[in-house]
Protein backbone atom coordinates (compact mmCIF):
# COMPACT_ATOMS: atom_id res chain seq x y z
CA UNK A 1 0.00 0.00 0.00
CA UNK A 2 1.31 3.40 -1.09
CA UNK A 3 1.49 6.38 1.18
CA UNK A 4 0.77 8.57 -1.68
CA UNK A 5 -0.74 7.57 -4.90
CA UNK A 6 -1.73 10.14 -7.59
CA UNK A 7 -3.78 9.59 -10.32
CA UNK A 8 -3.42 12.01 -13.51
CA UNK A 9 -3.40 14.93 -11.05
CA UNK A 10 -3.92 18.51 -12.17
CA UNK A 11 -3.26 21.62 -9.72
CA UNK A 12 -3.61 24.71 -10.18
CA UNK A 13 -5.28 28.41 -10.10
CA UNK A 14 -8.09 29.85 -11.77
CA UNK A 15 -8.07 26.60 -14.22
CA UNK A 16 -4.79 27.17 -15.37
CA UNK A 17 -2.47 23.85 -13.85
CA UNK A 18 0.34 24.23 -12.10
CA UNK A 19 1.25 20.86 -11.30
CA UNK A 20 0.00 18.90 -15.24
CA UNK A 21 -0.98 15.07 -15.28
CA UNK A 22 0.76 14.04 -12.31
CA UNK A 23 0.96 9.87 -12.07
CA UNK A 24 3.09 7.87 -9.47
CA UNK A 25 3.38 6.59 -6.43
CA UNK A 26 5.09 7.35 -2.48
CA UNK A 27 5.91 4.05 -0.85
CA UNK A 28 5.32 4.34 2.71
CA UNK A 29 9.04 5.15 4.39
CA UNK A 30 10.01 7.08 1.21
CA UNK A 31 12.66 10.38 1.67
CA UNK A 32 11.64 11.97 -1.26
CA UNK A 33 13.20 15.21 -2.51
CA UNK A 34 10.67 17.62 -5.14
CA UNK A 35 13.09 19.40 -7.24
CA UNK A 36 12.08 22.02 -9.92
CA UNK A 37 12.87 25.65 -11.10
CA UNK A 38 10.76 28.84 -9.67
CA UNK A 39 7.70 27.99 -10.32
CA UNK A 40 7.74 24.42 -11.36
CA UNK A 41 4.48 23.39 -8.90
CA UNK A 42 6.51 22.34 -6.36
CA UNK A 43 4.64 24.13 -3.86
CA UNK A 44 1.32 23.99 -5.15
CA UNK A 45 2.01 19.88 -5.46
CA UNK A 46 2.73 20.18 -1.61
CA UNK A 47 -0.65 22.18 -1.08
CA UNK A 48 -2.39 19.60 -3.01
CA UNK A 49 -0.60 16.40 -0.77
CA UNK A 50 -1.82 18.36 2.62
CA UNK A 51 -5.90 18.93 1.04
CA UNK A 52 -5.16 23.11 1.18
CA UNK A 53 -5.41 22.86 -2.39
CA UNK A 54 -7.88 21.18 -4.50
CA UNK A 55 -7.38 19.06 -7.68
CA UNK A 56 -8.51 20.76 -10.86
CA UNK A 57 -8.81 17.23 -12.03
CA UNK A 58 -7.47 13.56 -11.11
CA UNK A 59 -6.39 12.71 -7.54
CA UNK A 60 -4.45 12.07 -4.74
CA UNK A 61 -4.98 9.42 -2.38
CA UNK A 62 -3.51 8.88 1.09
CA UNK A 63 -3.31 5.38 1.23
CA UNK A 64 -5.28 4.98 4.44
CA UNK A 65 -3.69 8.04 6.29
CA UNK A 66 -6.40 10.65 7.90
CA UNK A 67 -5.46 13.94 6.81
CA UNK A 68 -4.53 14.89 10.23
CA UNK A 69 -1.71 12.58 9.83
CA UNK A 70 0.18 15.00 8.01
CA UNK A 71 2.52 17.44 9.31
CA UNK A 72 3.17 20.43 6.96
CA UNK A 73 5.79 23.02 7.06
CA UNK A 74 4.66 25.93 4.53
CA UNK A 75 7.30 28.28 2.85
CA UNK A 76 7.71 31.39 4.84
CA UNK A 77 4.63 30.43 6.36
CA UNK A 78 1.82 32.93 6.81
CA UNK A 79 2.13 33.21 10.01
CA UNK A 80 1.59 36.73 12.60
CA UNK A 81 4.84 37.21 14.22
CA UNK A 82 3.89 40.11 15.82
CA UNK A 83 0.86 38.10 18.11
CA UNK A 84 1.73 37.78 21.81
CA UNK A 85 2.23 34.32 21.77
CA UNK A 86 4.96 32.29 23.43
CA UNK A 87 7.40 29.06 21.90
CA UNK A 88 5.85 26.95 24.75
CA UNK A 89 2.19 27.71 23.45
CA UNK A 90 3.30 28.20 19.53
CA UNK A 91 4.71 24.21 19.42
CA UNK A 92 2.20 23.38 21.79
CA UNK A 93 -0.32 23.34 18.91
CA UNK A 94 1.63 20.91 17.66
CA UNK A 95 -0.32 18.70 19.83
CA UNK A 96 -3.62 19.34 18.34
CA UNK A 97 -4.59 16.08 17.27
CA UNK A 98 -4.53 14.88 21.06
CA UNK A 99 -6.26 17.79 22.38
CA UNK A 100 -8.83 19.15 19.97
CA UNK A 101 -10.20 22.15 21.14
CA UNK A 102 -10.73 21.80 24.96
CA UNK A 103 -8.05 19.25 25.46
CA UNK A 104 -5.81 20.19 28.59
CA UNK A 105 -2.09 19.75 28.63
CA UNK A 106 -0.77 17.92 31.50
CA UNK A 107 2.23 17.27 33.22
CA UNK A 108 3.08 14.29 30.48
CA UNK A 109 2.19 16.64 27.38
CA UNK A 110 4.78 19.47 28.76
CA UNK A 111 7.54 17.10 29.10
CA UNK A 112 7.06 16.45 25.41
CA UNK A 113 6.78 19.76 24.15
CA UNK A 114 9.90 20.81 26.58
CA UNK A 115 11.69 17.64 24.86
CA UNK A 116 10.57 18.82 21.44
CA UNK A 117 11.63 22.62 22.25
CA UNK A 118 14.96 20.82 23.47
CA UNK A 119 15.66 18.89 20.70
CA UNK A 120 15.40 21.94 17.90
CA UNK A 121 18.47 23.43 20.01
CA UNK A 122 16.20 26.45 21.38
CA UNK A 123 16.25 25.37 25.55
CA UNK A 124 15.83 28.58 27.42
CA UNK A 125 13.72 30.12 24.57
CA UNK A 126 9.99 28.83 26.12
CA UNK A 127 8.52 32.11 27.27
CA UNK A 128 10.12 33.95 24.04
CA UNK A 129 7.32 36.02 22.41
CA UNK A 130 7.70 33.97 18.20
CA UNK A 131 7.98 37.85 17.60
CA UNK A 132 11.54 37.84 18.87
CA UNK A 133 13.04 35.50 16.93
CA UNK A 134 15.21 35.12 14.19
CA UNK A 135 14.62 33.46 10.93
CA UNK A 136 16.61 30.34 11.72
CA UNK A 137 15.02 30.35 15.21
CA UNK A 138 11.63 30.57 13.74
CA UNK A 139 12.46 27.34 11.14
CA UNK A 140 13.37 25.28 14.76
CA UNK A 141 10.18 26.55 16.10
CA UNK A 142 8.08 25.15 13.67
CA UNK A 143 10.26 21.99 13.47
CA UNK A 144 9.61 21.49 17.02
CA UNK A 145 5.79 21.58 16.07
CA UNK A 146 6.36 19.33 13.31
CA UNK A 147 7.96 16.82 15.64
CA UNK A 148 5.27 16.96 18.20
CA UNK A 149 2.21 16.36 15.25
CA UNK A 150 3.71 12.98 15.51
CA UNK A 151 2.49 12.30 11.54
CA UNK A 152 3.08 9.56 9.89
CA UNK A 153 3.77 11.63 6.33
CA UNK A 154 5.92 14.74 6.99
CA UNK A 155 5.30 17.72 4.19
CA UNK A 156 8.46 20.16 4.43
CA UNK A 157 7.96 22.90 1.83
CA UNK A 158 12.10 24.47 1.12
CA UNK A 159 12.48 24.23 4.83
CA UNK A 160 16.25 25.41 4.40
CA UNK A 161 15.55 28.23 2.56
CA UNK A 162 17.65 31.13 3.93
CA UNK A 163 18.82 29.79 6.73
CA UNK A 164 23.16 29.11 8.05
CA UNK A 165 24.59 26.01 7.56
CA UNK A 166 24.50 24.86 11.18
CA UNK A 167 20.85 25.49 11.30
CA UNK A 168 20.52 23.69 8.37
CA UNK A 169 22.74 20.76 9.51
CA UNK A 170 20.73 20.15 12.54
CA UNK A 171 17.21 20.38 11.02
CA UNK A 172 18.67 17.96 8.22
CA UNK A 173 19.51 15.87 10.90
CA UNK A 174 15.88 15.92 12.53
CA UNK A 175 14.52 14.77 9.30
CA UNK A 176 16.55 11.79 8.85
CA UNK A 177 15.51 10.63 12.27
CA UNK A 178 12.29 11.04 11.08
CA UNK A 179 12.96 8.99 7.68
CA UNK A 180 14.47 6.59 10.49
CA UNK A 181 11.74 6.26 12.39
CA UNK A 182 9.80 4.78 9.46
CA UNK A 183 8.03 8.34 8.52
CA UNK A 184 7.26 9.18 4.66
CA UNK A 185 8.77 12.24 4.40
CA UNK A 186 8.73 14.87 0.85
CA UNK A 187 10.49 18.47 0.92
CA UNK A 188 10.51 20.65 -1.70
CA UNK A 189 14.42 21.62 -2.02
CA UNK A 190 16.58 23.80 -4.14
CA UNK A 191 19.83 22.62 -2.94
CA UNK A 192 21.16 19.79 -5.10
CA UNK A 193 24.19 19.43 -3.34
CA UNK A 194 21.68 18.30 0.03
CA UNK A 195 19.14 16.25 -2.45
CA UNK A 196 22.16 14.26 -3.70
CA UNK A 197 23.73 13.59 -0.59
CA UNK A 198 20.66 13.15 1.78
CA UNK A 199 17.86 12.26 -0.26
CA UNK A 200 17.26 8.54 -1.59
CA UNK A 201 14.60 9.60 -4.27
CA UNK A 202 13.65 12.57 -6.05
CA UNK A 203 11.17 13.91 -8.58
CA UNK A 204 11.76 16.36 -10.94
CA UNK A 205 9.06 18.91 -11.51
CA UNK A 206 8.88 21.06 -14.29
CA UNK A 207 5.13 21.22 -14.10
CA UNK A 208 4.68 17.78 -15.34
CA UNK A 209 7.11 15.46 -14.20
CA UNK A 210 10.27 15.23 -16.14
CA UNK A 211 11.76 12.36 -13.64
CA UNK A 212 10.87 10.40 -10.72
CA UNK A 213 13.31 7.53 -9.28
CA UNK A 214 16.40 7.35 -7.52
CA UNK A 215 17.95 10.15 -6.87
CA UNK A 216 21.07 8.84 -8.89
CA UNK A 217 19.29 8.02 -11.95
CA UNK A 218 17.30 11.36 -12.13
CA UNK A 219 19.36 13.96 -11.19
CA UNK A 220 21.22 14.18 -14.40
CA UNK A 221 22.15 17.65 -16.04
CA UNK A 222 19.65 16.24 -18.91
CA UNK A 223 16.98 16.12 -16.69
CA UNK A 224 17.64 19.49 -15.13
CA UNK A 225 18.23 21.13 -18.46
CA UNK A 226 15.03 20.41 -19.44
CA UNK A 227 13.30 21.28 -16.30
CA UNK A 228 14.75 24.79 -16.55
CA UNK A 229 13.39 25.23 -20.07
CA UNK A 230 10.21 25.23 -18.65
CA UNK A 231 8.08 27.98 -19.73
CA UNK A 232 6.73 29.67 -16.31
CA UNK A 233 4.10 31.47 -17.71
CA UNK A 234 0.64 31.34 -18.03
CA UNK A 235 -0.60 31.67 -20.86
CA UNK A 236 -4.35 33.29 -20.86
CA UNK A 237 -5.12 32.66 -23.69
CA UNK A 238 -4.70 28.69 -23.89
CA UNK A 239 -7.47 26.18 -24.91
CA UNK A 240 -9.09 23.35 -22.04
CA UNK A 241 -6.45 20.24 -22.05
CA UNK A 242 -7.25 18.02 -24.27
CA UNK A 243 -5.16 15.41 -22.79
CA UNK A 244 -8.26 13.84 -21.22
CA UNK A 245 -10.15 13.40 -24.17
CA UNK A 246 -6.97 11.89 -26.16
CA UNK A 247 -6.11 9.17 -23.19
CA UNK A 248 -10.20 7.89 -23.44
CA UNK A 249 -9.92 7.84 -27.17
CA UNK A 250 -7.18 6.00 -27.15
CA UNK A 251 -8.79 3.56 -24.50
CA UNK B 1 -15.58 66.07 49.68
CA UNK B 2 -13.73 62.93 47.56
CA UNK B 3 -15.99 60.62 49.04
CA UNK B 4 -19.20 63.46 47.47
CA UNK B 5 -17.43 63.14 43.90
CA UNK B 6 -16.67 59.91 43.34
CA UNK B 7 -18.25 57.84 45.25
CA UNK B 8 -22.06 59.89 46.27
CA UNK B 9 -23.43 59.81 42.34
CA UNK B 10 -23.52 55.91 42.72
CA UNK B 11 -25.17 55.18 46.22
CA UNK B 12 -27.43 58.58 46.15
CA UNK B 13 -28.97 57.90 42.69
CA UNK B 14 -30.32 54.65 41.30
CA UNK B 15 -29.82 55.41 37.71
CA UNK B 16 -25.73 56.08 38.34
CA UNK B 17 -25.77 52.37 39.92
CA UNK B 18 -27.49 50.71 36.85
CA UNK B 19 -25.37 52.65 34.30
CA UNK B 20 -22.23 51.21 36.31
CA UNK B 21 -23.45 48.00 36.36
CA UNK B 22 -24.19 47.98 32.22
CA UNK B 23 -20.59 49.60 32.03
CA UNK B 24 -18.26 46.90 33.65
CA UNK B 25 -20.57 44.22 31.73
CA UNK B 26 -19.70 46.02 28.65
CA UNK B 27 -16.31 45.86 29.72
CA UNK B 28 -15.71 42.44 30.76
CA UNK B 29 -17.40 41.08 27.42
CA UNK B 30 -16.49 43.64 24.75
CA UNK B 31 -12.88 44.30 25.56
CA UNK B 32 -11.40 41.00 25.22
CA UNK B 33 -13.44 40.90 22.06
CA UNK B 34 -11.58 43.81 20.77
CA UNK B 35 -7.90 42.97 22.01
CA UNK B 36 -9.13 39.64 19.29
CA UNK B 37 -10.56 42.29 16.67
CA UNK B 38 -7.43 44.25 17.27
CA UNK B 39 -4.44 41.28 16.76
CA UNK B 40 -6.30 39.99 13.87
CA UNK B 41 -6.02 43.84 12.20
CA UNK B 42 -9.57 43.85 12.30
CA UNK B 43 -10.24 47.23 14.43
CA UNK B 44 -12.17 49.13 11.86
CA UNK B 45 -13.80 46.28 10.75
CA UNK B 46 -15.47 46.52 13.87
CA UNK B 47 -16.35 49.93 13.33
CA UNK B 48 -18.08 48.88 10.08
CA UNK B 49 -20.03 46.65 11.84
CA UNK B 50 -20.68 49.06 13.88
CA UNK B 51 -22.37 50.95 11.07
CA UNK B 52 -24.09 48.04 9.38
CA UNK B 53 -26.46 47.36 12.54
CA UNK B 54 -28.37 50.61 11.91
CA UNK B 55 -30.39 49.57 9.44
CA UNK B 56 -31.68 46.85 11.72
CA UNK B 57 -31.96 49.18 14.76
CA UNK B 58 -33.39 51.03 12.45
CA UNK B 59 -36.34 49.17 11.88
CA UNK B 60 -36.93 47.92 15.24
CA UNK B 61 -37.41 51.56 15.96
CA UNK B 62 -39.62 52.31 13.25
CA UNK B 63 -41.98 49.31 14.32
CA UNK B 64 -42.11 49.70 18.29
CA UNK B 65 -41.02 53.69 18.82
CA UNK B 66 -37.94 53.62 21.22
CA UNK B 67 -38.14 50.18 22.18
CA UNK B 68 -34.85 48.67 23.35
CA UNK B 69 -35.37 45.22 22.63
CA UNK B 70 -36.93 45.80 19.36
CA UNK B 71 -34.05 47.79 18.41
CA UNK B 72 -31.64 45.49 19.86
CA UNK B 73 -33.44 42.57 17.78
CA UNK B 74 -33.23 44.34 14.54
CA UNK B 75 -29.65 45.13 15.26
CA UNK B 76 -28.93 41.79 15.49
CA UNK B 77 -30.04 40.28 12.68
CA UNK B 78 -28.91 43.60 10.25
CA UNK B 79 -25.46 42.68 11.99
CA UNK B 80 -25.31 38.56 11.19
CA UNK B 81 -26.51 39.51 8.04
CA UNK B 82 -23.80 41.73 7.22
CA UNK B 83 -21.04 39.58 9.07
CA UNK B 84 -21.98 36.56 7.40
CA UNK B 85 -22.46 37.80 4.02
CA UNK B 86 -19.41 39.87 4.52
CA UNK B 87 -17.28 36.58 5.83
CA UNK B 88 -18.99 34.15 3.13
CA UNK B 89 -17.63 36.34 0.44
CA UNK B 90 -14.37 36.62 1.56
CA UNK B 91 -13.69 33.28 2.21
CA UNK B 92 -15.43 31.99 -0.84
CA UNK B 93 -13.88 34.66 -3.50
CA UNK B 94 -10.48 36.31 -3.58
CA UNK B 95 -11.74 39.13 -1.98
CA UNK B 96 -10.34 40.25 1.42
CA UNK B 97 -12.07 40.31 4.36
CA UNK B 98 -12.28 44.38 4.88
CA UNK B 99 -13.20 44.88 1.00
CA UNK B 100 -15.88 42.69 1.13
CA UNK B 101 -17.37 44.18 4.87
CA UNK B 102 -16.55 47.86 3.27
CA UNK B 103 -19.10 47.29 0.97
CA UNK B 104 -22.30 45.27 2.69
CA UNK B 105 -21.65 48.26 5.63
CA UNK B 106 -21.72 51.56 3.46
CA UNK B 107 -25.04 50.06 1.68
CA UNK B 108 -26.52 49.46 5.19
CA UNK B 109 -25.71 52.31 6.76
CA UNK B 110 -27.50 54.19 3.87
CA UNK B 111 -30.19 51.98 4.25
CA UNK B 112 -30.34 52.86 8.04
CA UNK B 113 -29.73 56.87 7.76
CA UNK B 114 -32.73 56.74 4.86
CA UNK B 115 -34.78 54.32 7.50
CA UNK B 116 -34.44 56.91 10.51
CA UNK B 117 -34.65 60.05 8.85
CA UNK B 118 -38.21 58.73 7.01
CA UNK B 119 -39.77 58.59 10.77
CA UNK B 120 -37.64 59.48 13.38
CA UNK B 121 -36.80 62.74 15.33
CA UNK B 122 -33.46 65.06 15.55
CA UNK B 123 -33.80 63.87 19.62
CA UNK B 124 -34.41 59.84 18.32
CA UNK B 125 -31.50 60.14 15.80
CA UNK B 126 -29.46 61.08 18.53
CA UNK B 127 -30.65 58.73 20.69
CA UNK B 128 -29.72 56.10 18.36
CA UNK B 129 -26.09 57.59 17.54
CA UNK B 130 -24.83 58.15 20.69
CA UNK B 131 -27.34 55.96 23.63
CA UNK B 132 -28.09 57.01 26.66
CA UNK B 133 -26.25 54.75 29.51
CA UNK B 134 -28.02 56.66 32.00
CA UNK B 135 -31.36 55.67 31.04
CA UNK B 136 -31.05 51.58 31.81
CA UNK B 137 -34.31 49.95 32.78
CA UNK B 138 -33.96 46.70 34.84
CA UNK B 139 -34.82 44.67 31.84
CA UNK B 140 -32.11 46.43 29.40
CA UNK B 141 -29.64 45.94 32.25
CA UNK B 142 -30.46 42.19 32.12
CA UNK B 143 -30.58 41.78 28.27
CA UNK B 144 -26.92 43.35 28.87
CA UNK B 145 -25.59 41.28 31.70
CA UNK B 146 -26.92 38.42 29.00
CA UNK B 147 -25.29 39.06 26.30
CA UNK B 148 -22.30 39.74 28.44
CA UNK B 149 -22.30 36.46 29.64
CA UNK B 150 -23.02 34.64 26.22
CA UNK B 151 -20.34 36.47 25.29
CA UNK B 152 -17.40 35.13 27.72
CA UNK B 153 -19.27 31.82 27.36
CA UNK B 154 -18.55 31.70 23.70
CA UNK B 155 -14.85 33.09 23.98
CA UNK B 156 -14.40 30.34 26.16
CA UNK B 157 -15.43 27.74 23.54
CA UNK B 158 -13.57 29.16 20.25
CA UNK B 159 -10.49 30.18 22.60
CA UNK B 160 -8.17 27.85 21.19
CA UNK B 161 -9.25 27.90 17.25
CA UNK B 162 -9.27 31.51 17.42
CA UNK B 163 -5.62 31.93 18.77
CA UNK B 164 -4.11 30.03 16.22
CA UNK B 165 -6.40 30.98 13.29
CA UNK B 166 -4.72 34.68 14.37
CA UNK B 167 -1.44 33.15 14.39
CA UNK B 168 -1.13 31.02 11.82
CA UNK B 169 -4.36 30.20 9.52
CA UNK B 170 -2.46 28.14 7.56
CA UNK B 171 -1.99 25.31 10.15
CA UNK B 172 -5.32 25.74 11.59
CA UNK B 173 -6.48 24.38 8.00
CA UNK B 174 -4.14 20.99 8.09
CA UNK B 175 -5.14 19.96 11.66
CA UNK B 176 -8.66 21.32 12.09
CA UNK B 177 -11.85 22.86 9.80
CA UNK B 178 -12.57 24.92 13.13
CA UNK B 179 -11.30 27.69 11.70
CA UNK B 180 -14.10 28.54 9.57
CA UNK B 181 -16.60 28.33 12.34
CA UNK B 182 -14.82 29.79 14.71
CA UNK B 183 -13.96 33.04 12.62
CA UNK B 184 -17.76 32.98 12.25
CA UNK B 185 -18.93 32.74 15.38
CA UNK B 186 -16.38 35.70 16.30
CA UNK B 187 -17.79 37.86 13.85
CA UNK B 188 -21.19 36.86 15.68
CA UNK B 189 -19.57 37.99 18.77
CA UNK B 190 -18.61 41.46 17.76
CA UNK B 191 -22.00 41.87 16.43
CA UNK B 192 -23.68 40.86 20.27
CA UNK B 193 -21.80 43.24 21.96
CA UNK B 194 -21.70 46.38 19.46
CA UNK B 195 -25.25 45.76 19.99
CA UNK B 196 -24.81 45.89 23.73
CA UNK B 197 -22.76 48.72 23.56
CA UNK B 198 -25.35 50.44 21.08
CA UNK B 199 -28.03 50.89 23.94
CA UNK B 200 -25.30 52.77 26.23
CA UNK B 201 -23.03 54.52 24.25
CA UNK B 202 -24.95 54.19 20.45
CA UNK B 203 -23.95 53.01 17.09
CA UNK B 204 -21.19 55.63 16.27
CA UNK B 205 -19.29 55.26 19.66
CA UNK B 206 -20.12 51.53 20.70
CA UNK B 207 -16.81 50.07 19.36
CA UNK B 208 -15.06 52.68 21.13
CA UNK B 209 -15.43 50.60 24.78
CA UNK B 210 -13.63 47.68 22.66
CA UNK B 211 -11.05 49.30 20.55
CA UNK B 212 -9.96 51.53 22.56
CA UNK B 213 -9.16 49.21 25.62
CA UNK B 214 -7.54 46.87 23.52
CA UNK B 215 -5.16 49.41 21.86
CA UNK B 216 -4.34 50.58 25.78
CA UNK B 217 -3.58 47.19 26.46
CA UNK B 218 -1.21 46.75 23.63
CA UNK B 219 1.32 49.11 25.16
CA UNK B 220 1.28 47.04 28.76
CA UNK B 221 2.33 43.68 27.83
CA UNK B 222 3.62 41.06 25.58
CA UNK B 223 1.51 38.56 26.86
CA UNK B 224 -2.46 37.63 25.07
CA UNK B 225 -4.08 36.66 28.75
CA UNK B 226 -2.50 40.02 30.48
CA UNK B 227 -3.48 42.06 27.40
CA UNK B 228 -6.70 40.64 27.78
CA UNK B 229 -7.24 41.09 31.77
CA UNK B 230 -5.49 44.85 31.21
CA UNK B 231 -8.11 45.51 28.92
CA UNK B 232 -10.94 44.89 30.92
CA UNK B 233 -9.67 46.85 33.96
CA UNK B 234 -8.81 49.80 31.57
CA UNK B 235 -12.56 49.45 30.15
CA UNK B 236 -14.28 49.63 33.27
CA UNK B 237 -12.29 52.44 34.99
CA UNK B 238 -13.06 54.25 31.42
CA UNK B 239 -16.45 53.49 32.30
CA UNK B 240 -16.38 54.45 35.59
CA UNK B 241 -14.62 57.60 35.32
CA UNK B 242 -16.62 58.74 32.82
CA UNK B 243 -19.62 58.40 34.66
CA UNK B 244 -18.28 60.34 37.38
CA UNK B 245 -16.84 63.11 34.94
CA UNK B 246 -20.42 63.36 32.94
CA UNK B 247 -22.20 63.10 36.24
CA UNK B 248 -19.91 66.41 37.69
CA UNK B 249 -19.93 68.11 34.27
CA UNK B 250 -23.07 67.52 32.35
CA UNK B 251 -21.02 66.41 29.63
CA UNK B 252 -23.04 63.11 27.68
CA UNK B 253 -22.41 59.94 29.20
CA UNK B 254 -21.36 57.93 26.15
CA UNK B 255 -19.10 60.89 25.02
CA UNK B 256 -17.65 61.10 28.59
CA UNK B 257 -16.49 57.01 28.90
CA UNK B 258 -14.78 57.32 25.31
CA UNK B 259 -13.03 60.52 26.18
CA UNK B 260 -11.49 59.02 29.09
CA UNK B 261 -10.58 55.84 27.33
CA UNK B 262 -8.69 58.30 24.86
CA UNK B 263 -6.94 60.14 27.35
CA UNK B 264 -5.47 56.70 28.68
CA UNK B 265 -4.63 55.59 25.89
CA UNK B 266 -2.57 58.96 25.01
CA UNK B 267 -1.05 58.25 28.00
CA UNK B 268 -0.27 54.57 27.34
CA UNK B 269 1.04 55.61 23.83
CA UNK B 270 3.37 58.29 25.53
CA UNK B 271 4.54 55.92 28.71
CA UNK B 272 3.55 52.16 27.98
CA UNK B 273 6.29 50.00 28.59
CA UNK B 274 5.51 48.27 25.15
CA UNK B 275 6.85 50.39 22.64
CA UNK B 276 5.51 53.93 24.40
CA UNK B 277 7.18 56.75 23.08
CA UNK B 278 9.21 57.93 25.74
CA UNK B 279 10.30 54.53 26.58
CA UNK B 280 11.12 54.26 22.74
CA UNK B 281 13.32 58.02 23.09
CA UNK B 282 14.86 57.33 26.05
CA UNK B 283 15.39 53.32 26.24
CA UNK B 284 18.41 53.31 28.29
CA UNK B 285 21.88 51.97 27.78
CA UNK B 286 21.83 48.80 25.80
CA UNK B 287 22.39 45.51 27.61
CA UNK B 288 25.08 43.04 27.92
CA UNK B 289 23.74 40.31 25.84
Amino acid sequence: MAALHFHNVTLGYDRHPAVHHLNGEVAPGALLAVIGPNGAGKSTLLRGIVGILRPLDGSIHLGGLDSRDIAYLPQSAEIDRSFPISVLDFVATGLWRGTGLFGGIGKAAREKILRAIASVGLNGFENRPIGTLSGGQMQRVLFARVLLQDAGLIVLDEPFNAIDSKTTADLLALVKHWHGEGRTVLAALHDMEMVRTHFSETLVLARGPVAWGPTAEVLTPENLMVAMRMCEAFDDSAAACSADDARSRAA
Amino acid sequence: MIYDALIGPFTEFEFMRRALAAVIALSLAGAPIGVFLMLRRMSLVGDAMAHAILPGAAVGFLLSGLNLFAMTAGGLIAGFAVAILAGLVARSTGLKEDASLATFYLASLALGVTIVSIKGTNIDLLHVLFGNILAMDDQTLLVVAFNATVTLLVLAVIYRPLVIESVDPLFLRTVSRAGGPAHLAFLALVVINLVNGFQALGTLLAVGLMILPAGIARFWSRDLTVMICIAVVAAAVSGYAGLVLSFQTRVPSGPAIILVASALYIVSVLFGRVGGVVRQLFPGRHLEA
